[in-house]
């Protein structure tokens, strides 16, 4: 039976910021546009997005865009590329500003301008006094973006597929991207949408872990269809522990904690980040605090029962702070640690939060790919945005409110060029039956019966390897072992099972299909990380304690065949300012 | 711990059941744990889940006999055996899973997005910290649904009542002082049904997992008609 089939201008898979705000423009412009996403939209994580989204708007304290890129440069561990770096800071400000026209409800100064509160690793003028730059809607500024976001969209008549799945990309006969097999998930049926481009934005891939403030759906899906269409992904050994989640649940607890005054204590009261960071203190980078966090833990520092956690301390900011600028936080707290933080301090542990590599992009969002000869060549009609993409802005290591930023920025400008695409590429593409049976195959394997282990079983086995071998540390010894335990694990999974058969919403069959890309995603981490031998930003390295610019000042980039991985050089130099040269990085 | 789950897959079932599994409940479980436990055992019960944190609004289900948010109610809160339905009123889809498509579209009808006519400064439009306050418990639902899948006059004229959700998020807009469309949204709720069928039942406040008030939005909604004469 023939599989049904849509088409439209543009295909966008994913429909939380980057991609809602891709549809948006593209609504705009009277392009026909299909967003498809596993959830309904407004569940997508972007939700989850707590502390706010950085723009140099100097509503609190001076600021300018150009110390806002140079303390992005110096998050990355100087592996951002600087000019996607500028053009992200200098676009925040409009950014920032339109989502407000569109309705975002930003908490306020008493001048009526937007809050904007301290957030890590920002400084006035290139390293100077903290700056205030991470405009808030209290601490629930993802929601607040998603929601508006979505009814943007309403308003736009764009046109959603909620709750289907995309299984994978397809090509036409010369093999260019000619959109995307799709299955709906409550009549379990599939369906071909046919693009003339099509844009990923699929989100972070924060289940590959067991302790993650990711949410059940970041299973890493558009980069592993990324590898699977034999596309690299690049910097993927870069995953940001966030300092702050809830201790055993890896709940998030916002860097807006520390921002409005809070700070971390070990089980002797002592406020450790000033050993650490003695001028950033608790506003150091995430990595930085990350760290400190374990190692205070594992020096026997810890507080609670099993000393395996550190307290988040912020009675001292009083009831009315918390309750104007942290209410969420306030809420999580009391209902998964027990502790209202008014009284009491929140026990935390870093927890896996953000993917800072992804799938290789330039500035407009065109997929890149390394070229026999030149530079790069752009992937015809294959984009992507948001947490699953690479632009690369965040390098070695995110700053806290750029995640926000990002997915907004690039989102937009993805959207603008792919109206710009498909004027230029006014023809429609048509499927090559063989790389649809491919993409079908994906589906028709989970209909083998028999013997089989579980496909969950191997889920959870799979995020504790990755947990243990994969973590804030990490040695050749210990890699090296998680590394053969995935492979293995990959191998077992051929001979997976599932036991539900049946086609309604059937979920285990969706888990299967997102435990897949999770392995294939997992194997990125884990190659990539297995090779750098040097510790720059979240990549830390007992072995190789130092940073290496020498050897390593490169972006790796792994291909799914073979586990092979290339590497390509760090573009320095920005768009129309002085290029930031790479110095020790201490806060 | 006993937990008896509402099971219905069309594939394979003539009609609806209870199932009840054995769970062995931890510290800290919240009924979404204990869901997740049900489906290790059984692959094949469905329900839908996401954040864990009660942001992304996916797990609402009905626990002896009140609609709730999975992922943050605690077990130690339900009294045994928990019984946990899908939302009542709704087309089931799969076990806990429903068709909330009316719910969204009743959403999508009050026009949930701020509407202006004039032009945009530059800048962003200035807003006074008392004039965003009057956003605060309007602006966080999650869409779950728990509200409006509780509300006897959403159950009787779905197609009709708008429900606390939709009200509720009308009240949003109408509440901001940068949205100037007050007299269209306001002849948009006119009529017996949309906005009067609210019978101040208030099931929706008692439900609501975030601790909104839709009844309250709904008062202000009618007084504002009132003010304005219509």
């Amino acid at each position: 039976m023939p599989i049904p089939t849509r088409h439209f201008d543009a295909l966008i898979i994913g429909a939380g910021g980057a991609g809602l705000n891709a549809a948006l423009q593209l609504a705009g412009a009277e392009t026909s546009v299909a967003v498809v996403s596993k959830v309904f939209p407004t569940r997508s994580h972007t939700v989850a997005a707590q502390g706010g989204v950085n723009a140099a708007l100097a509503n609190v304290l001076p600021d300018n865009w150009h110390w806002h890129m140079f303390d992005t440069v110096k998050g990355s561990d100087y592996l951002g590329d600087q000019d996607a770096i500028e053009f992200m800071c200098r676009e925040a400000i409009p950014t920032v500003y339109e989502l407000e026209h569109a309705g975002v409800p930003f908490s306020r100064l008493d001048n009526g301008k937007i809050y904007q509160r301290a957030f890590g690793g920002q400084s006035q003028d290139f390293g100077g006094d903290q700056a205030a730059r991470t405009c808030a809607a209290a601490d629930r500024t993802g929601h607040a973006i998603l929601h508006t976001l979505y009814q943007q969209n309403i308003r736009a008549k764009t046109h959603f597929f909620d709750e289907y799945f995309a299984l994978d990309l397809v090509r036409d006969k010369e093999g260019v991207i000619s959109g995307a097999l799709v299955l709906e998930i409550e009549t379990g049926e599939p369906l071909l949408i046919e693009a003339k481009a099509t844009l990923l934005a699929t989100g972070g891939c924060g289940q590959v872990f067991r302790t993650t403030s990711n949410a059940h759906i970041n299973t890493g899906d558009g980069c592993a269809m990324t590898l699977r269409a034999g596309i690299p992904l690049m910097d993927m050994e870069f995953y940001q522990f966030h300092p702050t989640g809830i201790a055993g649940k890896g709940l998030l607890i916002t860097e807006g904690v520390r921002g409005e005054g809070g700070f971390l204590v070990n089980k002797d009261g002592e406020r450790f980040m000033e050993r650490y960071a003695p001028r950033a203190k608790d506003l150091a980078s995430r990595d930085v605090v990350a760290r400190s966090i374990v190692t205070e833990v594992k020096e026997g520092r810890g507080a609670g029962e099993n000393a395996d956690y550190v307290l988040l301390k912020l009675d001292h900011l009083g009831a009315d702070v918390i309750d104007k600028r942290l209410p969420g936080i306030r809420e999580s707290s009391r209902i998964f640690a027990g502790a209202d933080p008014i009284r009491e301090p929140i026990p935390v542990f870093p927890t896996a939060h953000y993917q800072m590599g992804g799938i290789p992009t330039d500035r407009f969002g065109r997929v890149v790919i390394p070229a026999r000869y030149g530079s790069e060549e752009i992937i015809s009609g294959l984009y992507a945005a948001g947490e699953c993409a690479c632009a690369s802005v965040h390098g070695a290591n995110r700053l806290g409110g750029n995640s926000l930023l990002d997915i907004l920025v690039f989102g937009r400008l993805a959207g603008k060029d792919i109206i710009e695409y498909v004027r230029a590429n006014p023809h429609r593409r048509e499927t090559d039956p063989a790389s649809l049976e491919q993409a079908m195959a994906r589906l028709t394997r989970w209909e083998r019966t028999g013997d089989g282990v579980p496909a969950h079983q191997l889920k959870a086995e799979f995020r504790k390897c990755m947990e243990d071998h994969a973590g804030v540390f990490r040695t050749e010894e210990v890699m090296a072992e998680g590394y053969g335990k995935l492979c293995e694990l990959r191998e077992r999974f051929k001979d997976a099972r599932l036991a539900d058969q049946s086609k309604v919403f059937n979920t285990a069959r969706i888990e299967a299909l997102e435990l897949e890309n999770l392995i294939d995603v997992g194997l990125a981490i884990a190659v990539s990380a297995l090779n750098r031998k040097e510790s720059r930003g979240a990549h830390s390295r007992p072995d190789y304690p130092s940073r290496d610019d020498i050897n390593w000042m490169k972006h790796s980039l792994y291909y799914r065949d073979g586990d092979r991985l290339d590497y390509k050089p760090v573009r320095t130099k920005p768009l129309t300012v002085e290029s930031f040269p790479p110095k020790e990085r201490v806060y | 711990m006993k937990i008896s789950v509402y099971r219905y897959n069309p594939d394979v079932d003539k009609k609806p059941r209870m199932q009840t599994y054995e769970v062995r409940p931890v510290q800290g479980m919240m009924l979404r744990d204990a869901l997740l436990e049900v489906k290790k055992q059984d692959e094949s019960f469905a329900f839908r889940h996401s954040c864990g944190e009660g942001v992304c609004g996916s797990d609402g289900v009905n626990v002896n006999g009140k609609n709730c948010l999975a992922c943050i109610t605690p077990i130690t809160e339900l009294k045994e055996p928990i019984v946990v339905r899908p939302f009542p009123g709704r087309p089931v889809i799969r076990d806990l899973v429903v068709d909330m498509t009316q719910f969204y579209e009743q959403y999508r009808a009050v026009k949930p997005y701020l509407i202006r006519t004039d032009s945009f400064p530059e800048r962003e439009i200035t807003q006074s910290p008392e004039d965003r306050d009057q956003l605060d418990g309007l602006y966080e639902c999650i869409l779950c649904g728990c509200c409006s899948t509780s509300c006897p006059s959403f159950w009787w004229n779905p197609e009709k009542f708008l429900g606390p959700a939709a009200l509720l998020q009308a009240w949003r807009f109408l509440a901001d002082t940068r949205d100037q469309a007050t007299d269209e949204r306001l002849d948009a709720l006119d009529g017996p049904y949309k906005l009067f069928r609210c019978h101040t039942i208030m099931n929706c406040v008692d439900v609501c997992p975030k601790g909104l008030n839709p009844t309250r939005a709904i008062g202000r909604i009618k007084d504002l008609m009132l003010e304005k004469g219509l």
